[in-house]
């Protein structure tokens, strides 16, 4: 994994701490070439890595990616499924049964209801994989090394102990995708024990870590002793705790912990994400980076 | 531990059951469900202990407290059971279809003595929470005037039914989203004592309202306006926000932002004169498992807290939900007239 990831949520109008600049985004990013321009400005910026939700705008971003390959020669993209209003919207309007009817692709779901087969786990669990390739199906011909599982997912996965879902869904993006999997999570001390639990070693974590101790359940004090006693490689997300603390505070204390592989950030100007990317290569990594 | 049960684990239902089971304090016992998918899931991925009727749960595993997430039509019979039964109730919102055995439940629960709480969790965001203490304490001088509203993505075309479309089972705009703004105005200004309009609209729904407009009026006799769609596909998630206007200042508050302006420099110490903005991120307070927002988790803590007796339940009782409800009654009367 590289040191920088760039974010998408700007594009989509996702602001956790303001409704108002979620509708200016939504404005700005009207169009998928703005977009697209700034992903580019942080290319520009040495960033070669985009991680972004499964959010159907994406699909436009990718076949520009694709129809450009020389442009976009070794960039990569770490998709984050699904994205989740699309499926809540649909289970507050249509209930559970109805958003599955909708989203699960094929007759897979239509038939097993109406044959009234009872369901078997495997069963489950093939729906889940419909569901990943249905999501994955944008990225055909992308270079996507790490695929990640949303935090609402996830954390509902760790709230209901359904570990041995998480594992299936590690074990299906290694063995149908080639891919690492990755899971974004706002309890990091919660879901490390949970799929240690189910032998999943070193996992990629991706969670909020900043020095306000914004979004980080459980505490700052675990966090930060997870992140030194647990093997893990994370992903610092949320690292300016919304804009509450200034880019090199934020940095500062990020680079000062253990086990952080890389820091997400996302930004709609050239020079926020100039900034950002100056700020963290100034930084020395932390030896246990090395092995990464 | 507290034993605690669920009864409906539909999208609400399942959400409480995730904060219960990383709840330190809590131990789930059972589930009910109607949907042989659902409670299959739950049993083989969750073992969590899972039942079609919710008595044959009580009888077998006597939970202490339980959290009712059923469809609305059901909340009135199941809560009545569980309160003669000496359970404990969180029940979701809107609190009952009739007002008439709302009034019934807050009664029960008051002579049991049992700890009552309605899922109203904008109450417990911070920015919402900051609102009431800077109104309560009299900063925006002689209240004149609000502006409730809320904005979401529910029904954006013509679709199918679910109990959410029908009037009669508690669907809708107004129960299901107006419900949240009407109880924010009764918790931060006064409770809606007078509807003097109101025009309920469909735009997709066959046999609901997509949005709900009223004029409303408090028992403290401040006039406002409600002006709630779920049909508004210009935005992502449902945003809920009230603009309150005083003698000494006005509130601006959504779930993420507070922003207030003050005339002049009698406003609290961490405040100046014009206009003041702060964030969900320091006004929040941290949560020991977050689940789509601090809210959920800290409404489920407190009523875990009130059934422990460490704090009072006095946020989002029935009694208090019940208020809603008559309100709620009033914009459909005043319609149907």
């Amino acid at each position: 994994m590289e040191r920088i990831l760039f974010g998408d949520n700007q594009f989509f109008g996702v602001n956790h701490i303001s409704d108002e600049k979620s509708r200016a985004q939504a404005i700005k990013f009207k169009e998928d070439a703005a977009i697209l321009k700034v992903l580019d400005q942080s290319r520009d910026c040495g960033i070669n890595t985009f991680m972004c939700t499964t959010h159907d705008r994406i699909a436009n971003i990718c076949n520009a990616i694709r129809s450009n390959p020389e442009k976009y020669k070794g960039y990569k993209i770490y998709p984050c499924m699904p994205y989740a209003h699309k499926y809540a919207n649909a289970v507050t309007e249509l209930g559970i049964m109805g958003a599955m009817k909708q989203y699960v692709p094929g007759n897979f779901f239509g038939s097993l209801l109406k044959g009234g087969v009872a369901f078997v786990s495997k069963d489950y669990i093939s729906m889940m994989e419909l569901m990943i390739d249905a999501e994955m199906k944008m990225f055909k011909g992308i270079d996507t090394p790490v695929i990640f599982l949303q935090n609402v997912i996830t954390d509902l996965l760790i709230g209901l102990g359904m570990k041995d879902i998480l594992k299936a869904f590690n074990d299906y993006i290694i063995k149908k995708y080639n891919a690492e999997p990755g899971f974004i999570t706002m309890n990091l001390p919660k879901l490390v024990d949970m799929l240690e639990s189910v032998g999943i070693e070193n996992p990629i974590i991706c969670t909020s870590i900043n020095k306000d101790g914004f979004r980080m359940s459980g505490g700052k004090a675990l966090y930060e002793q997870t992140l030194q006693t647990k093997k893990v490689r994370v992903i610092a997300m949320q690292v300016l705790a919304g804009g509450a603390i200034s880019p090199k505070e934020a940095v500062d204390y990020v680079n000062s912990l253990p086990n952080i592989a890389s820091i997400l950030f996302g930004a709609s100007s050239k020079n926020n994400i100039k900034e950002m990317v100056t700020l963290i290569n100034t930084h020395e990594l932390q030896p246990q980076f090395n092995s990464l | 531990m507290i034993k605690v049960a669920l009864i409906g684990a539909g999208k609400m239902g399942i959400s409480h059951l995730a904060i219960l089971g990383a709840h330190s304090d809590v131990k789930v016992v059972g589930v009910t469900d109607t949907s042989k998918l659902v409670t299959d899931v739950l049993s083989k991925y969750g073992s969590f202990n899972c039942y079609s009727d919710y008595k044959k749960m009580l009888e077998a595993e006597k939970p202490e407290a339980v959290f009712v997430a059923a469809p609305t039509k059901y909340h009135t019979e199941i809560v009545s059971e569980l309160l003669k039964r000496n359970i404990h109730v969180f029940v979701e919102k809107p609190f009952s279809l009739n007002t008439h055995e709302g009034k019934t439940l807050v009664q029960l629960a008051k002579e049991k003595k049992l700890i009552n709480q309605v899922g109203y969790h904008n109450k417990f965001l911070g920015t919402f929470e900051e609102a009431k203490q800077l109104i309560s304490e009299g900063f925006l001088g002689k209240i004149q005037h609000f502006t409730g509203e809320a904005y979401g993505p529910v029904v954006v075309k013509p679709k199918q039914d679910t109990w959410r479309s029908k009037p009669t089972e508690g669907g809708g705009c107004l129960m299901d989203y107006a419900s949240h703004v009407i109880d924010l105005i009764n918790y931060l200004i006064a409770p809606v004592e007078n509807v003097h309009g109101s025009i309920l609209k469909s735009f997709y729904s066959d046999t609901v309202e997509d949005a709900v407009y009223a004029l409303l009026e408090t028992s403290s006799k401040i006039s406002g306006v409600l002006s709630v769609n779920w049909s508004d596909e210009t935005y992502r998630k449902m945003s809920t926000s009230l603009t309150i206007i005083g003698t000494n200042g006005k509130i601006i508050v959504d779930a993420t932002e507070l922003k207030v302006f003050f005339k002049d420099n009698q406003c609290p110490t961490n405040y100046t004169k014009g206009w003041n903005i702060r964030h969900i991120n320091e006004l929040t307070q941290p949560v020991d498992f977050y689940l789509r927002g601090e809210e959920y988790s800290l409404q489920v803590d407190y009523f875990i807290k009130a059934v422990q007796g460490k704090v009072p339940n006095i946020i989002n009782t029935f009694e208090s939900a019940l208020l809603t409800d008559m309100a709620i009654e009033q914009i459909k009367n005043f319609k149907n007239n």
